[in-house]
């Protein structure tokens, strides 16, 4: 990789004797939205506040653009933003007050964070809501006050844990599509932590899988679902309108070349290759005079993932 | 032997290194520049929330409630309590502060005993009510240094408690100017600002313990109780159990000098123990310039002295030692929860 903005190197967290992280290793370039996934309890949040310098890893170290977080966390909290789940303003204050507490303690004079927070505001859509109590906001309002509250210190990486935890499905959206629009526009690294696979396919450049204290798969959502279910071979299913047996078309089909393996599920026809040979098998299967049913190169989804890693684990 | 010769050159150069380095690291602190600025808004804000809190008005209400009691009642019996003969009635003031009829306590009593209240109800949940909110991890998140949220708690609110007892104290003073129609000398008026200073520590005392338990325990109910306990341990139980234990030794009437001021001399040991008893020693003395020793006098010692009250400073040092066992009191209670909360690890609710 290029220019990792974080770096993390064989991080370790023990609690009780148990390592909660295990010698976890990861590399975040500049500008992605890197997203950890991974069930409750897989270690995400432990990962994140060691990122942040929040807790002392047992092992192992993290620098972020070159920072070492946990020896300098003050310097790295000046270009992180941090973003908990359900995050805490304080209530009896607006949001307005909330943003200009959290500029001034970010070094910025009254009337700078005044303006600062206002614009910060009217980014995140809540410029009709600025004067009033925090205490008075919905769950969706608050976590937007969070970004604004993030952005505050103009961030170069924001990490987000559990962001979209107790929004409502079309504030999630907004919310996530907020986040990507953030990212594309300055520039900013995010990291997203999460156990909801359809929002982490639906913003991620990249998906780290989190079990257990381990990240068992890195990549994007395609080179996931290969690398994970079938050693890195494509699979295709097929069916035709002719009665037909195994051995007919292990025949027809026995010129291909890449295909592996050709086995029957019912009426169903399923080939495993090394390359994508989809256009091929339709093609030869039509001049042999038989006649495609249905024909379906396998995409394996984060389900399947989740499927078979979260709630087996 | 022969001693390594060092030259004078040497030696600068090694300073001029040293220097160097010493240019460089504020150098490098400088690139990592932490706005001091932020301790200040924490402070501001912290004191904002307390001055507007509920339970402070309840707080400052009841004291301020007990303190008119206490002048009342002070002003109202001070014909009695001021013998021509006795070298206290120079200090006509201070007494003010000192004097009760036996019904209503006196005003240095009063605040012995609320202070603690105060300190207590103005950090119990400093810490752990801010990590229940969610807030401490989204504060420990800006680009400050950790301990600043904890050395900002504290002075917040020993800030607010200085306010309340300055004004608290002057106001006493200007009540006495008008119903009594005296002034206060110089040396009472100092007298006087000692007192509130060291009223100030003591009750710091209890803000440090507060805030140590508020870094330890999840609840602020728990913390909050855990100061009670110990508070009522050290009015109640303790001098209690200082009596169970003392009783069985105590020399009788009978018993040689020598004997009876070494059991006194333990008995003000253990006594000392206690952060209200040594409050009101540094207070009492304080406040009456006739006190000459916190322990017990000889006749040998006394004999020949002139029963004339002591000049401020010779006040000040006899009760110097309390002083300085507060203001130890405070730190190590502050270290404690320093030390604990250094090393937390703060997760989001």
């Amino acid at each position: 990789m290029a220019n990792p903005i974080i770096e993390v190197r064989d991080l370790t967290k023990i609690y009780d004797g148990k390592p909660v992280v295990d010698h976890l290793n990861l590399l975040v370039e500049e500008g992605e939205v890197f997203g950890l996934l991974g069930p409750n309890g897989a270690g995400k949040s432990t990962t994140i506040l060691m990122l942040l310098g929040l807790t002392e890893p047992s092992e192992g170290t993290v620098t972020i653009d070159g920072i070492n977080a946990t020896r300098n966390p003050v310097a790295v909290k000046k270009i992180v933003g941090y973003l908990p789940e359900d995050v805490g303003f304080y209530d009896h204050m607006t949001g307005l007050e909330n943003l200009i507490f959290t500029s001034m303690l970010n070094g910025m004079s009254r009337s700078e964070a005044e303006i600062k927070s206002f614009q910060l505001l009217k980014k995140v859509g809540l410029e009709n809501e600025a004067n009033k109590k925090v205490g008075k906001y919905s769950r969706g309002m608050r976590q937007r006050l969070g970004l604004a509250d993030v952005l505050v210190k103009n961030p170069r990486v924001i990490i987000l844990d559990e962001p979209t935890l107790g929004i409502d499905p079309s504030g999630m959206y907004e919310f996530l599509n907020l986040i990507v629009q953030l990212s594309r526009e300055d520039k900013i690294t995010v990291l997203f932590s999460s156990h909801h696979l359809h929002q982490v396919q639906q913003v991620c450049d990249r998906v780290a899988i989190f079990v257990k204290g381990k990240v068992i798969a890195e990549g994007n959502i395609t080179q996931l679902s290969r690398k994970l279910f079938s050693n890195g071979n494509y699979q295709i299913e097929f069916a035709v309108v002719e009665k037909t047996n195994i051995d007919a078309l292990r025949k027809v089909l026995e010129n291909i070349s890449g295909i592996k393996q050709i086995e029957q599920n019912n009426d169903f026809f399923w080939i495993e290759s090394e390359n994508d040979v989809t256009a091929n098998v339709a093609r030869t299967l039509f001049e042999k005079g038989f006649n495609l049913r249905y024909l379906n190169r396998k995409e394996y989804g984060l389900d399947e993932i989740y499927q078979r890693y979260f709630i087996n684990a | 032997m022969r001693l390594k010769k060092i030259s004078i050159g040497s030696v600068l150069e090694q300073l001029r290194n040293n220097l160097k380095s010493l240019a460089n690291n504020s150098i490098l602190t400088e690139n990592n520049y932490v706005s001091t600025k932020a301790l200040g808004v924490i402070v501001r804000k912290e004191v904002a929330d307390y001055i507007r809190s509920w339970r402070f008005l309840i707080m400052v209400f009841l004291i301020v409630l007990t303190c008119i009691g206490s002048v009342y009642t002070a002003i109202s019996n001070m014909a009695k309590a001021v013998e021509k003969t006795h070298p206290d009635q120079l200090f006509f003031f201070l007494k003010l502060f000192t004097v009760s009829d036996g019904t209503m306590p006196s005003f240095i009593v009063f605040i012995g005993f609320l202070g603690p209240l105060l300190g207590l109800m103005l950090g119990f949940d400093a810490i752990n009510h801010e990590q229940n909110r969610g807030t401490l991890s989204r504060l420990l998140s800006q680009p400050i240094p950790r301990d600043y949220v904890l050395n900002a708690k504290f002075l917040a609110a020993y800030f607010v408690v200085s306010a309340l007892l300055l004004s608290l104290g002057l106001m006493v003073i200007g009540a006495g100017m008008i119903v009594l129609g005296v002034l206060p000398s110089a040396e009472e008026f100092i007298r006087i600002l000692t007192f509130l200073v060291i009223a100030t520590i003591y009750i710091a005392v209890w803000i440090n313990l507060a805030i140590f338990f508020s870094v330890r325990f999840r609840q602020p109910a728990t913390s909050a109780l855990a100061g009670l306990a110990v508070w009522l341990f050290f009015t109640v139980f303790y001098p209690l159990i200082l009596s169970f234990i003392l009783k069985p030794i105590e020399p009788s009437e009978m018993a040689s000098a020598a004997e009876i001021i070494k059991f006194e001399k333990v008995r003000l040991l253990l006594v000392q123990f206690m952060p209200n008893e040594l409050f009101s020693q540094a207070t009492t003395t304080l406040l009456t310039p006739s006190i000459r020793s916190i322990g017990p006098l000889t006749i040998q010692q006394v004999y020949g002295s002139i029963p004339a009250p002591l000049p401020f400073l010779q006040s000040l040092l006899i009760v110097l030692p309390q002083i300085i066992g507060l203001f130890a009191l405070t730190l190590l209670c502050f270290v404690l929860s320093y030390i604990s909360f250094m090393r937390k690890e703060v997760r989001s609710r």
